[in-house]
């Protein structure tokens, strides 16, 4: 528990601490002009990018664990076989990373205002993103084919489970993506998709994260 | 940069302004109307589960007597009472129920900032509540493996509900997730994001601190519920060994090998301690605001309260494992934790101190929610009490497996938040429905609903220490339950009965109130919060007319010397009435 420990510790850090930042020095009780001149709002920032941090704390809390639990049960029992990563994973990866970096170049476009651009980048960055899954898929197969079931033995069931929840957030990522791409296709310019392609972005540098971290572990373990 | 709320754009009001009898009550994306889906969806759930408690009390009173009761079903009715309560009522009615109600309305917002995935969270969870209920009618029933769904016994051959029932029950706790994920990110977003002018996060009232905590908590809690229903699951159906040891059932070998069941106590448990505090402390800050509203003073210690909701929040997920003393863990473990369990009743005692000195000298009204307020101190103080003996690894081994613990629980963590719901739904009745209910029947229901659950749980903590077990079936002839302890039980299922029947008071009361209740006033109790100052009441689509509201002062100026009103809305300005602690009265 230790790793889910240290991001809760952050996390929580945090959080209470800037909770207690707006806490200090105030006195509610008594009038402040100030405070009645306050907006509504606790941070300069979009409330959909706050939602997709707030999002992405979740997820991260759900990756922790499943990596605590991938640590604590591999040294629990002697059952546990180390799984031959298929090299397949490494082609994959070089996907997911010229993914994320197509995505970014279709950012910086939307962020320039040029539409133009925002019809390849999204397609190329998309496209990429869904080779990763039919990568992940084919290595899957090839597991399976090889005789290494997802019953087999805890490493290979660890294995079915961190790659296919990966690929389901990245499905989830997939179904925003393609919204922004009917919304393109549909003419619209890039200031109004701006946002959207941003958070999509966020997204997808954040999985590319997760997967490093993840193939690393199954990498070395 | 001039700012303009999110929720004060014109394209928002528009954009989900309710035009017929569906968009208005069924497919709502009003904040009022999904916390209503909430509650009577939590409420009826609840009531499937407290039947469920009456069976099993039946058993216990009256061993042997009633046919339908087998000791299959006995632990299928533990099992289902447990989780119904635990999450579908108590985590979905305060923070889908109350949070969605309380939150826009208190921080002077017209909706929540994503209204189409705050619908989308309620029918997710109607969904999950459905799953679970249809485990009620698949072969084999609902599961029985207690409802902690510790395995192996939770997926191995004999428990009750082991092919259908405990799929069924990791479905819908996964549905349940994503759908509190979908409405927690609305709570945050629009506390963080969505309040009007003036509100600063520490003019907030204590209900909105403590259902932001509750969600905070939840949001970084649950994900471990679904990593064990998760893993739980693929043991189940496609034979992995997470959690399953190797096992011989009925002279065969099963197929896992070298699973860990107490990798999912660790998982089950760092959601199951968070957890209680998500019901918590939705729970503390409601019962602030219901004693300083009818005590007619403000808060003690408004600060100290908030700091206490932090600091809850952060030492919540370091005390899990004083759950799993018993599953002969290191004992330097138990020490750590243990330590951590006593400091966390640090906070959690200075919220009740700061709750009764609240209450000192002042103006009390007793009238229903104040009844139930007052009561919620009295049976938390008691279970946190309890909670602090068996905090302790040498008080907790000798009386972990017996009616104590049930008794601590469900002081703690069954009356207690059930108490404030109640309390609450009185104190709000009158804004959300626009009638007043019958305050002699709200006495009534407190008054039996009070000294019947006394009734239940103080005579359990003896039971406890007599060593009578708790989970069992039967308790047959033993040498160490003298015949005063059968009785006892069978007092305690009266009791029980009592109780179940009392709340049937409530529903005759909602129902008349609806019906012949007098028409409230917007204000009726002189409540300085935003959510009684709207124009209209109940409050209409996008709650506050054409302006939204400023808040030039915190929510607990009540009696302010030199004052003809005993309290002063959150709106008025300074300019009008001074702001309360200035004038020479030094509290604090």
């Amino acid at each position: 528990m230790t790793i889910t420990l240290i991001f809760l510790a952050a996390i929580m850090a945090t959080v209470i601490g800037w909770l207690l930042k707006q806490s200090f020095n105030t006195q509610p009780w008594v009038s402040n002009a100030a405070d009645d001149a306050t907006s509504g709002a606790s941070l300069d920032t979009s409330a959909k990018t706050i939602g997709l941090t707030t999002f992405l704390a979740v997820a991260t809390s759900l990756f922790a664990l499943f990596v605590s639990a991938y640590t604590i049960r591999m040294t629990q029992a002697p059952d546990w076989i180390p799984l031959t990563e298929p090299q397949l994973l490494w082609l994959n990866s070089g996907l997911l990373v010229l993914s994320s970096v197509a995505y970014h170049w279709t950012r910086n476009a939307a962020i320039a205002g040029r539409t133009e651009r925002l019809k390849p980048g999204l397609l190329v960055a998309g496209g990429l993103a869904l080779l990763f899954l039919a990568g992940q898929m084919i290595a899957w197969y090839g597991l399976t084919a090889a005789g290494e079931t997802v019953n087999g033995n805890p490493a290979n069931a660890f294995f079915y489970l961190l790659t296919g929840l990966h690929g389901l957030h990245l499905l989830g990522g997939v179904y925003v993506w393609a919204r922004s791409l009917v919304r393109v296709f549909g003419g619209a310019s890039a200031a109004s998709v701006r946002l959207s392609v941003e958070l999509c972005t966020v997204y997808w540098h954040y999985l590319l994260l997760v997967w490093i971290v993840l193939f690393g572990l199954l990498l070395s373990t | 940069m001039a700012y303009v709320a999110i929720a004060d754009r014109d394209h928002e009001i528009e954009h989900h302004d309710p035009q017929t009898f569906i968009t208005k009550y069924i497919w709502s994306q009003d904040h009022k109307v999904i916390a209503i889906q909430y509650g009577l969806t939590a409420i009826f759930v609840g009531l499937v589960a407290l039947c469920l408690s009456v069976m099993m009390r039946l058993q216990l009173g009256f061993p042997d007597s009633f046919s339908f009761i087998t000791p299959e079903s006995y632990y299928q009715f533990v099992t289902m009472h447990g989780m119904i309560m635990v999450i579908y009522l108590l985590t979905a009615l305060f923070l889908g129920g109350f949070g969605n109600y309380l939150i826009p309305l208190m921080c002077g917002s017209r909706d929540m900032v994503f209204p189409y995935m705050n619908m989308l969270s309620y029918w997710v969870y109607l969904l999950s509540v459905i799953i679970l209920l249809a485990s009620f009618f698949v072969p084999g029933g609902s599961t029985g493996a207690g409802w902690t769904l510790y395995p192996p016994q939770a997926i191995a051959e004999g428990t009750p509900g082991v092919d259908w029932g405990i799929v069924l029950m990791l479905v819908s706790l996964a549905v349940f997730i994503v759908a509190f994920t979908m409405g927690g990110l609305n709570y945050v977003t629009t506390v963080l994001q969505a309040r009007c002018r003036g509100m600063t996060l520490m003019r907030m009232p204590l209900s909105v601190w403590g259902i932001f905590m509750a969600t905070i908590l939840g949001l970084l809690a649950f994900p471990a519920l679904l990593v064990s229903a998760i893993m739980m699951l693929l043991d189940k159906t496609l034979m992995t060994s997470f959690f399953m040891p190797q096992m011989i059932s009925g002279g065969e070998q099963l197929g896992h090998t070298g699973g860990s069941p107490i990798l999912f106590q660790h998982l089950f448990w760092f959601f199951g301690h968070p957890e209680v505090y998500i019901v918590a402390l939705p729970a503390f800050g409601i019962v602030s605001d219901l004693l300083a509203t009818h005590a007619r003073k403000n808060i003690f210690g408004y600060r100290m309260m908030v700091w206490a909701i932090l600091a809850i929040g952060g030492l919540s997920f370091i005390v899990w494992a004083h759950h799993m003393y018993v599953s002969g863990m290191n004992p330097y473990f138990g020490f750590f934790f243990a330590t951590t369990t006593l400091i966390i009743a640090v906070p959690t005692a200075l919220k009740v101190y700061n709750w009764v000195l609240t209450l000192w000298q002042g103006n009390i009204h007793l009238r229903v929610p104040m009844l139930f307020a007052i009561g919620f101190i009295f049976t938390f103080i008691h279970g946190g009490l309890t909670g602090i003996f068996l905090g302790n690894v040498v008080v907790d081994l000798p009386l972990s497996d017996t009616y104590f613990v049930v008794a601590h629980f469900h002081m703690v963590m069954g009356v207690s938040p059930v108490l404030v719901v109640f309390g609450a739904i009185y104190h709000w009745w009158p804004k959300i429905t626009g009638r007043m209910y019958s305050e002699r029947l709200g006495r009534w229901h407190f008054w039996l609903t009070f000294l019947g659950t006394y009734s239940i749980y103080l005579p359990m903590h003896y039971l406890g220490f007599l060593g009578v077990p708790r989970r069992y079936f039967a308790m047959g002839d033993t040498e160490f339950m003298p015949q005063s302890a059968h009785d006892l039980n069978t007092a305690i299922t009266i009791s029980a009965i009592i109780v179940a029947l009392t709340q049937i008071l409530f529903f005759i009361n909602v129902i008349w109130s609806l019906k012949y209740g007098k028409k409230a006033d917007p204000n009726p109790w002189g409540a300085t919060t935003l959510e009684w100052q709207t124009p209209d009441t109940p409050p209409k689509h996008g709650n506050w007319g054409h302006e939204l509201p400023e808040v030039h002062r915190w929510a607990y100026d009540y009696s302010v010397p030199g004052q003809d009103q005993d309290f002063v809305p959150q709106t008025v300005p300074a300019s009008e009435v001074p702001v309360g602690r200035q004038h020479g009265v030094k509290h604090e």
